[in-house]
């Protein structure tokens, strides 16, 4: 099959694998219709997560039809049409039974590896390092999906690929970000970064009750869609002092919460940006932290910094004076999937929100190389890529695939 | 760790005692949380012929009558090792204690002890493994089957007798690993 493997930092190919076999008697091969760059990937590209070897399967978001399914899998059907989490859980550990499903004990095979690194390891991942588990990730023809009578979700065919899709991953995530946040009715949010995360936290917060929320980025069209899909009023870090703005908007309290939805790579305008980037461009720091220092500093009295951003290694810098003065809650982690997809699959059916409204570019898998780089680089208005393995790129890619694919 | 029982204090010369008593030998400890009941947890390490699935260095395990079961692992270039070992102890659902029997390539003892935790809804398996390393080519393959560093093996170990008995199967992502 044709698969996007990881070759080296900043180096992507499609090349021709295995297909995947059942290897346990839970698993179910997925036959991939559609699936997504994240921006997490991009973590991988630029060369920041550990343990990946040459020759990796990336992506983790990811759908399709079941073809194969284990011994045990008395769950799935071949025929299924389904959306994969990108965390892995056994269902059956102590995590699993507490919901906190992304820390599943066993579904890491290489949970040395995190062990060695944090203390315990959390769930696998599909095809994010080997620290993660080295499972072979979705941005592939076919996909082998561990544990499948307990992760993927069936997905009725009134709704698309496209509208399903981001149940895998950035919804979720978004989601969780903002229930993170407990928000209480009357609550003003403030969102860093307004990725695909940053716009499904913004859009869930709202959902959550929300009264207000403040989107930050740096990138017009990133604003652009905060503010007409989004609803969130909006700032850009490099025209104004983001925390002299948000305590003028909030009569000088600051917001109930913040989100940090850039991670461990953040840009910034300030003093402490630039020694982030010194230092990590000459291996001395793992993380660039500056949304987060941010995050920290507007945030009100007692209130909440969730973190849906992903960092990987030791802060620098980081101000835990100023979250203890404060007495702020931190609310982190990796999404907690299994908890979270039938509740929003529900919230899609009902109408309260469409997820493809992100979507940017739709291109045939061959061309992931290319649009890896468009996407790290934010050329082209790029936010969210969707693939599709055996489809040729569309000539425009505003085009939705099922128009594109009668034309070629 | 349970008491040892009277029988160690009697022991033939050419037993276990002697090279393993007191600070002698390799001792390993290590231990493991499962969401599973105790008497299934029991059950499955009481079956001896279980616990290749689980432990990769051993090959196979023979068990025969009045406690008594035979052990062999081969490592790379042929080499080969075997034992005869005999269970010591054993109480239902609490504890497990073997030791290997006069004339084997590897002296060997260890005891598993099981204990209800978390109000009785989990299950903690304790190991204590404890082997004097042979000379020669048996001592070079004992030490290769347990590695640098032995309680990181027996870690591994532990871990994958939690992946079958909590969620059925053993983790992988590939099909050689």
């Amino acid at each position: 099959m044709r698969a996007v493997c990881w070759e080296g930092t900043e180096t992507i190919q499609v090349e021709t694998v295995p297909d995947p076999a059942i290897l346990n008697p839970r698993d179910a091969i997925i036959k991939v219709t559609t699936t997504a760059i994240c921006g997490s990937d991009l973590h991988i590209y630029d060369g920041y997560i550990p343990t990946m070897q040459k020759g990796d399967v990336l992506g983790h978001e990811f759908m399709g039809e079941v073809v194969d399914v284990g011994k045990e899998n008395t769950r799935l059907k071949v025929g299924d049409r389904v959306v994969v989490p990108f965390t892995i859980a056994c269902g059956r550990c102590f995590y699993c039974k507490e919901q906190l499903w992304s820390l599943c004990d066993n579904s890491n095979p290489n949970a040395w590896m995190a062990e060695k690194l944090y203390g315990y390891s959390a769930s696998g991942l599909f095809g994010y390092s080997h620290m993660y588990g080295g499972y072979p990730g979705g941005q592939a023809e076919y996909a082998r999906v561990p544990f499948a009578d307990i992760g993927p979700l069936k997905v009725p065919d009134s709704l698309t690929d496209e509208q399903v899709l981001f149940l895998s991953d950035i919804f979720p995530t978004g989601y969780m970000a903002a229930e993170n946040c407990q928000i209480k009715p009357g609550d003003t949010v403030a969102v860093w970064g307004c990725g695909p995360v940053g716009q499904f936290a913004i859009k869930s917060a709202y959902l959550l009750g929300a009264e207000r929320v403040i989107a930050i980025d740096r990138f017009a069209e990133r604003l652009e869609l905060a503010c007409a899909q989004g609803g969130a009023e909006t700032l850009n870090y490099e025209e104004i002092d983001v925390l002299d703005a948000l305590r003028h908007m909030t009569g000088g309290q600051g917001p109930d919460a913040c989100i940090d939805a850039v991670g461990l790579e953040a840009h910034g305008t300030s003093l402490d940006a630039w020694y982030d980037r010194a230092k990590t461009s000459t291996f001395m720091a793992t993380d660039r932290p500056h949304a987060l220092r941010q995050a920290i500093n507007a945030c009100r009295k007692g209130g909440t910094v969730s973190i849906p951003g992903v960092y990987g290694g030791w802060l620098d810098k980081f101000p835990l004076g100023a979250a203890f003065a404060k007495g702020l809650t931190l609310k982190m982690g990796q999404t907690h999937m299994h908890k979270y997809m039938p509740l929003l699959l529900e919230r899609i059916e009902r109408g309260d929100i469409d997820p493809s409204f992100i979507i940017t570019h739709r291109i045939g898998l061959e061309d992931a190389p290319t649009m890896y780089r468009t996407f790290r680089d934010k050329h082209d208005a790029c936010i969210k890529v969707v693939m599709k393995p055996g489809v040729a790129t569309p000539r425009s890619h505003r085009t939705v695939f099922s128009a594109a694919v009668t034309h070629t | 760790m349970g008491r040892w029982p009277d029988v160690f204090n009697h022991a033939r010369p050419d037993s276990t005692r002697s090279p393993l008593s007191g600070d002698r030998g390799i001792h390993v400890r290590e231990s493991m949380r499962l969401e599973v009941p105790i008497g299934d947890v029991y059950r499955f390490w009481r079956r001896l012929e279980n616990l290749p699935q689980v432990m990769t260095h051993l090959d196979r395990v023979v068990e025969g009558t009045d406690g008594r079961s035979h052990w062999s692992v081969s490592g790379p270039a042929g080499l080969a090792v075997e034992w005869d070992a005999e269970i010591i102890n054993e109480l239902e659902n609490k504890v497990l204690a073997w030791r290997s029997l006069p004339g084997s390539d590897v002296v060997t003892a260890g005891s598993v002890n099981f204990d209800a935790v978390r109000g009785g809804r989990s299950t903690q398996v304790s190991v204590h493994l404890q082997y004097a390393p042979p000379a020669g080519k048996a001592g070079a393959l004992v030490a290769s089957l347990f590695g640098r560093e032995p309680s990181q093996t027996i870690r591994e170990d532990l871990r994958r007798v939690k992946q079958l008995l909590e969620a059925g199967e053993i983790s992988r992502a590939t099909a050689i690993a």
